[in-house]
C-alpha cells in the first residue's frame, strides 16, 4: 500500500500581482514518479519549489507525512528532500566536494561520504572526475554531478526541475536513460518538472498538467495523455486534432458526432445537442486510397494540404471539408502510398481513438 | 639620486640595526591598520551581504551612501571624527582623541564603506540560483550563508586588500584624529610626514620604504591565497 509523501493543499503562491500557482492540491505517493507538464509559466517550477520546501506558499499547506512544513521543523523535513535543477550549479571546488555537500551539511562523517558516495560515482559514471575541479565539467558532466549530490542522500522524494533540458540530445539520451535505470532500481520516490511531453510520457507513471498557474489534472499517465478533461489539457499532451462539433445521436456508449459537414463515431455517453470537442491523437489516423469497410471505423475523405516530412514520421494535414485533420504516417508508409500536396485520400481511425471532451468543461 | 640610495641605506639601517622606535612605530601601525580592517569586515561584510541579498526599504539610499562612502576623502573623516571626540564635543567625555583608539574610529569609517561595497559587488556576483540550490541539497541558512562568502571568497580576498590598502596609507585622518605623538600615536605615515617635514629625508625615505614593503608584503600574501584558486585563461593568439 503506497503511504502518502507529501500533499499539498490549496496552495496559491503570487509573484508580485500575478498568480504563479492558483490553489494547487497534490499528493505524492511511495515509488510515484509524478511529471509536471505544462508550457513555459504554467506554474511548474514554483510547483516544485513548494514541494521542495524551498518556498513559502501564500496560502495553503504544505504536508510531509502528515506534518506541516511551516511549524519550526522546516529544516528537518526540507532534509529528507533533495531537489536537482535544470543548471547545475556547482560550488568552486572539486567533483567529490561537490557531491559530497549535502551529506556534509547534515554532519555525516568522512568516512561514511567516502563509503557512500563511491558508488553513486560510480554509477552515474562520473567515478574518474572525482578529483577534478567542478569548473571544468561539460554540462552532461556538471548535471551528473549534481544528480549524485542529490541521489547520494536518499532523499525520501527526489525533486527535478527540467533536469535534462539544457543538455546537448546526446548527453541528455544517455543522462535520461541512466536516470530511467536509477529509478526503476532504487525505486524512488521522484516529481519531475519537463516542458517535454516524451520525457513525461517516459519516465512518469503519474502526470500533472498545469497551465497559467492551473493544475488541470492530475492522473495516471494513460488517463492524463489519453483521456484528457479538458482542451487544454489534450493540447498539452499533444493531441493536435481537437474537432469541435455537437453530438448528433446517442446511442448508449456510442455517439455520432458532427462536426462541420462530417461526421465522427466514437465513444462517450453524452446527449444529442451537447456541444463537444473530438481529441484525436494524429497517430492514431492512418491514410488510405482505397474505401475500406469496417463498422466501428470512421471514414473522412480528405485533400492533402502540407506534408512534412520528419525522420521516423511523416505529418500529414487534411482538409475534410470544413476542418483540418493531421495524421502522423510512417516514413516507409508513406513512400509507399506516394502522397503528395493535393492528392486525394481518406482518413481512417478506429472510434475507440476519439477521445470527446464537454465543451463547457474548458477553462 | 644619491638621496634615494642614503634612504635605501638608511631604512636598511634602521630595519636590520632593530632600531626600536622604528619597530614601535610599524607594529603599531600594523595594530591600527590591521584592527580597524578587522572591524569594518565585522561590519562591512555582512551589511555587504544584506545588500546583495535581501531588499529593504532604504536599500537603495544605503547602497548610494556606501558608494559614496567608498570615496571619502580621508581628511575629511579626520575632520568630523575630529569634532565628535574633541574635549568639548559630543563625544569629548570619551577622552579619546589623539589616541590609537580614534585613529581606529577615523580608519573603520575609511575601511568599512569599502569592505561594504565590494562585498556586496562579489555576492551579487553569483547567481541568484545557486542559493536554491544549496537549500535544494539541505543548507540550513547560516551554512547557506558559510558556503555563498567560501564561493565570493576570491572577490572577498580583494575587499579585504582594498580596506587594509586604503587605511595602512592614509595619513589626514590618522594625523588629525591621532596627533602623531611620539610613542603613543605615531605611525609609520605620520612618521614620514613629520620626518619629510624637518628635512630628513633619508629617515623619511627608510620609512616609505617599509609601508610599502609592509604593503607588498601584506598584498603579496593574499593575492597568492586569491590566485592560486583562480581558473586559468586560455591562450589567445
Amino acid at each position: 500500500m503506497a503511504e502518502t509523501l507529501l500533499t499539498l493543499r490549496d496552495v496559491t503562491v503570487y509573484h508580485g500581482e500575478h498568480v504563479a500557482l492558483q490553489r494547487a492540491s497534490l499528493e505524492v505517493y511511495t515509488g510515484d514518479v509524478l511529471a509536471l507538464i505544462g508550457p513555459n509559466g504554467a506554474g511548474k517550477s514554483t510547483l516544485l519549489r513548494v514541494m521542495g520546501m524551498l518556498q513559502r506558499p501564500d496560502n495553503g499547506e504544505v504536508l510531509f507525512r502528515g506534518q506541516n512544513a511551516l511549524n519550526g521543523n522546516q529544516l528537518e523535513l526540507r532534509r529528507r528532500i533533495a531537489t536537482v535543477f535544470q543548471e547545475p550549479l556547482l560550488l568552486n571546488a572539486t567533483v567529490y566536494q561537490n557531491a559530497a555537500l549535502g551529506l556534509k551539511l547534515r554532519g555525516i562523517g568522512q568516512v561514511e561520504i567516502d563509503r557512500r558516495l563511491g558508488p553513486w560515482l560510480e554509477r552515474l559514471g562520473i567515478g574518474h572526475l572525482a578529483a577534478r575541479s567542478a569548473r571544468t565539467l561539460s554540462g552532461g558532466e556538471a548535471q551528473r554531478t549534481s544528480l549524485v549530490r542529490a541521489l547520494v542522500l536518499e532523499p525520501e522524494v527526489l525533486l527535478l526541475d527540467e533536469p535534462f533540458s539544457a543538455l546537448d540530445p546526446g548527453s541528455r539520451e544517455a543522462l535520461l536513460r541512466d536516470f530511467q535505470g536509477i529509478v526503476k532500481e532504487t525505486g524512488i520516490t521522484t516529481a519531475f518538472v519537463t516542458h517535454d511531453r516524451h520525457e513525461a510520457f517516459a519516465l512518469g507513471n503519474r502526470v500533472g498538467v498545469l497551465n497559467q498557474g492551473y493544475l488541470l489534472q492530475l492522473g495516471s499517465r494513460e488517463n492524463v495523455f489519453l483521456r484528457p478533461q479538458t482542451e487544454s489539457v489534450a493540447e498539452i499532451v499533444g493531441i493536435e486534432n481537437r474537432l469541435p462539433g455537437v453530438v448528433e445521436t446517442a446511442d448508449g456508449d456510442y455517439v455520432t458526432i458532427k462536426i462541420s459537414d462530417g461526421r465522427v463515431h466514437a465513444q462517450g455517453r453524452f446527449s444529442a445537442g451537447t456541444k463537444v470537442v473530438a481529441c484525436i491523437r494524429p497517430e492514431e489516423v492512418s491514410l488510405s486510397l482505397a474505401h475500406c469497410e469496417a463498422n466501428d471505423l470512421n471514414r473522412l475523405k480528405g485533400k492533402i494540404i502540407a506534408v512534412s516530412p520528419g525522420m521516423t514520421h511523416h505529418r500529414i494535414s487534411l482538409d475534410c471539408r470544413g476542418f483540418n485533420l493531421i495524421a502522423l504516417v510512417d516514413r516507409k508508409e508513406s513512400f509507399n502510398l506516394n502522397i503528395s500536396e493535393g492528392d486525394e485520400m481518406t482518413a481512417v481511425f478506429s472510434s475507440t481513438a476519439v477521445h470527446v471532451i464537454d465543451d463547457k468543461k474548458d477553462r | 639620486m644619491e638621496l634615494i640610495w642614503q634612504g635605501i641605506v638608511k631604512a636598511i639601517e634602521l630595519v636590520f640595526g632593530f632600531d626600536a622606535e622604528v619597530w614601535a612605530i610599524t607594529w603599531l601601525s600594523l595594530k591600527i591598520s590591521g584592527g580597524a580592517t578587522l572591524i569594518s569586515l565585522l561590519l562591512g561584510v555582512p551589511l555587504g551581504i544584506a545588500l546583495a541579498l535581501r531588499r529593504f526599504r532604504g536599500r537603495d539610499l544605503t547602497v548610494a551612501l556606501i558608494n559614496t562612502g567608498m570615496g571619502l576623502p580621508p581628511v575629511v573623516v579626520g575632520l568630523f571624527v575630529s569634532i565628535f571626540l574633541w574635549r568639548s564635543g559630543p563625544l569629548g567625555f570619551m577622552e579619546l582623541i589623539y589616541s590609537p583608539t580614534a585613529m581606529v574610529i577615523a580608519q573603520v569609517i575609511i575601511a568599512f564603506p569599502i569592505v561594504a561595497g565590494l562585498t556586496m559587488a562579489s555576492f551579487q556576483a553569483l547567481d541568484p540560483k545557486l542559493a536554491l540550490q544549496l537549500l535544494g541539497i539541505g543548507a540550513s541558512k547560516p551554512q547557506l550563508l558559510w558556503l555563498l562568502c567560501k564561493e565570493a571568497r576570491l572577490p572577498l580576498l580583494a575587499a579585504v586588500m582594498a580596506g587594509f590598502g586604503g587605511v595602512i596609507s592614509e595619513v589626514g585622518a590618522s594625523m588629525m584624529v591621532g596627533g602623531n605623538i611620539r610613542g603613543q600615536t605615531r605611525v609609520l605615515t605620520t612618521a614620514t610626514v613629520l620626518e619629510t617635514g624637518k628635512g630628513n629625508f633619508d629617515i623619511a625615505i627608510a620609512l616609505g620604504l617599509i609601508l610599502l614593503a609592509l604593503t607588498f608584503a601584506i598584498n603579496f600574501i593574499l593575492t597568492r591565497i586569491q590566485q592560486r584558486e583562480q581558473l586559468r585563461w586560455p591562450k589567445l593568439s
